[in-house]
């Protein structure tokens, strides 16, 4: 044993494993340290959009090194990279819609320039792009659920009319006025984000917030009969005894929408649609 | 090692004068400077020469240079990178394959001048000892960002990164990167000696390993003029590369300096005032017809 522990050899590989324990240690606590912090730099805050063509974030995160060519090439200066102490992964592309909006270049430039393919190169239409989805997030407060003409975020879009419709609803509070309400087509929403630079409120109420987080997606068993009806050109299930009213004759009730149908010939008889109107004195002729 | 802080090169300043005893210093800091100006010409004054970073530039809207140690980890994390990426990786590893791997570290590199400052300071300020590092930690910290890239499946040493981190903050926007550079420079100043560039850093790490094939390297080929003065020792950031070369011709061993950690930056050139040293081939390395590479000098970049 004594000849052992003495033994030169011995003892310098002893030193030998000791001084790569320690390195390894250190250097270990370090990776941990980083791979931590990494894993915290991943969660990309919602205001901050990726350039069009973006890789699926975790994607991305691997893809991009952070060069800022994509940067360079954008001729409105949209795109920033990040840096250090900014909520983004340090150094990666991003823009804040409220701030610059994406201008959806024909040519896509940003995409063009990026070296490492973490922007899609078979992106070449930017109407295809999916940089995010643009909610009407605050329904309270935003301007036409009042009632007003505002359609700004209607008008501004890039897709008009198409990524963006106004539809129109009955006004309770007035009772005679339509409300014009926007509402965004995940089918043809590039996230540009324009919408919401132009929101007209002090907050916008239209937000672009990541898709993922935007969208609902239904149950994958889920089948909307009427779809599935159109596509086969026939009712799946046998199709409903259509209901039979019990209605006086002339009258008949149409399920397509019109509802009530008094048939020509009702007119002509000397009562009244209604036995009520004749009681009540008024003309059969109304 | 002889204690000569203050008169590191004074033999060599008296015999060449002071720009003779520091022109291969002075050509680096230009070619530093240089880059980093070509860099900046465009976001400071609208002239784009060159886009990008130190990661991936495009140069004169045709020349693609991207780092192969992103790229590497880039590929780890199982994205394919693109072609353009892809070739710039290569003519940059053909390029630091011919001029030496570690020729980033010395000349292109801009944390190299925030270590250099901080050696120097630390040299004024008298300041010893701190905690000893093994050299080869940084093959530790190389393996270590790969795996992380691995197992992260992002890029993720980018975050922290000091050499990209300087470089992109000169160029993009400093944000909080500053204070990474500090830390960087306060550990060489306070910690260890040349602490980061010398013992830790995994981009230099990777970059040496190129050094182990590259024909340019420094050749101390009038070695039997040397006076024992150490002065290439007290300025070389990597001193544990010297000695093979310098004094092992009792052992056989050719007077080029093969350690890949060699970084080229022809400070000992400058410094000695003998003019042992000079810039040389690696195949220039006849030395009493032995071979090229012996064992120890392999060991050498190990140590």
């Amino acid at each position: 044993m004594a000849d052992k522990r003495n033994n030169p050899g011995m003892a310098s590989r002893r030193r030998f494993l000791a001084d790569m324990a320690r390195t390894a240690g250190g250097v270990a606590l370090l990776g941990l340290g980083v791979g931590l912090y990494s894993r915290q730099a991943a969660s990309l805050p919602v205001s901050a959009i990726r350039p069009p063509g973006a890789l699926p974030e975790a994607d991305f995160l691997g893809a991009c090194i952070r060069c800022g060519l994509c940067v360079r090439d954008c001729p409105y200066d949209t795109l920033k990279l990040s840096e250090l102490g900014e909520d983004v992964a340090t150094g990666t592309p991003y823009f804040v819609a409220r701030d610059v909006p994406c201008e959806m270049c024909d040519d896509i430039p940003c995409v063009k320039a990026c070296p490492t393919g973490a922007l899609d190169h078979t992106l070449t239409d930017i109407d295809e792009a999916r940089m995010g989805l643009a909610v009407l997030v605050d329904q309270e407060t935003c301007i036409a659920f009042q009632g007003l003409r505002c359609e700004v975020c209607y008008n501004v879009c890039p897709v008009r009319g198409k990524a963006i419709t106004l539809e129109m609803r009955h006004n309770e509070r007035s009772g005679k006025h339509a409300l014009f309400i926007p509402e965004v087509h995940s089918s043809a929403c590039t996230g540009c984000g324009k919408c919401e630079q132009a929101c007209v409120m002090e907050q916008a109420a239209i937000k672009v917030m990541p898709v993922s987080l935007a969208k609902g997606e239904l149950g994958h068993h889920y089948r909307l009969g009427w779809e599935e009806k159109r596509k086969s050109g026939e009712s799946l299930v046998a199709p409903d005894v259509p209901h039979e009213y019990n209605l006086p004759e002339g009258q008949r009730y149409e399920h397509g929408g019109a509802g009530l149908i008094f048939e020509e010939s009702a007119n002509k008889t000397p009562f009244g649609k209604s036995a009520l109107d004749t009681l009540n004195g008024r003309s059969a002729a109304q | 090692m002889t204690v000569r802080t203050v008169s590191i090169g004074a033999d060599a300043i008296a015999s060449k004068g002071w720009i003779g005893a520091h022109k291969w210093l002075l050509v680096r800091r230009t070619s530093q400077l240089s880059i980093l100006a070509l860099f900046l010409l465009g976001p400071w004054l609208g002239i784009w020469i060159v886009k990008g970073n130190l990661n991936a530039s495009l140069a004169l809207d045709v020349l693609p240079l991207t780092d192969p140690y992103v790229l590497l980890q880039t590929l780890l994390t199982w994205h394919v990178p693109g072609l353009t990426a892809s070739i710039g990786a290569l003519i940059v590893l053909a390029f630091y394959l011919l001029a030496g791997g570690r020729v980033y570290c010395a000349w292109v590199c801009p944390v190299n001048m925030v270590t250099d400052a901080a050696h120097w300071l630390r040299e004024r300020l008298g300041i010893k000892g701190g905690s000893r590092l093994p050299r080869n930690t940084r093959y530790w910290v190389l393996a270590m960002t790969l795996v992380l890239a691995v197992v992260t499946g992002s890029v993720a040493w980018e975050l922290v990164n000091p050499v990209s981190m300087l470089h992109r903050g000169l160029i993009f926007g400093m944000g909080f990167a500053w204070s990474i550079v500090l830390a960087v420079f306060m550990l060489d100043l306070f910690v260890s000696r040349r602490a980061w560039c010398g013992h830790l850093c995994p981009v230099g790490a990777f970059y040496s390993l190129l050094g182990h094939v590259t024909p340019l390297r420094v050749s101390a080929v009038s070695r039997d003029a040397c006076n024992d003065c150490m002065d290439c020792y007290a300025v070389c950031p990597e001193p544990q590369v010297i000695p093979p070369a310098l004094k092992g011709e009792d052992k056989g061993i050719g007077p080029v300096i093969l350690a890949a950690n060699c970084t080229n930056c022809g400070r000992c050139i400058d410094v000695c005032a003998k003019d042992v040293f000079v810039f040389a081939s690696r195949f220039q390395n006849k030395s009493g017809g032995l071979g090229r590479k012996s064992p120890s000098q392999k060991m050498e970049v190990m140590s």
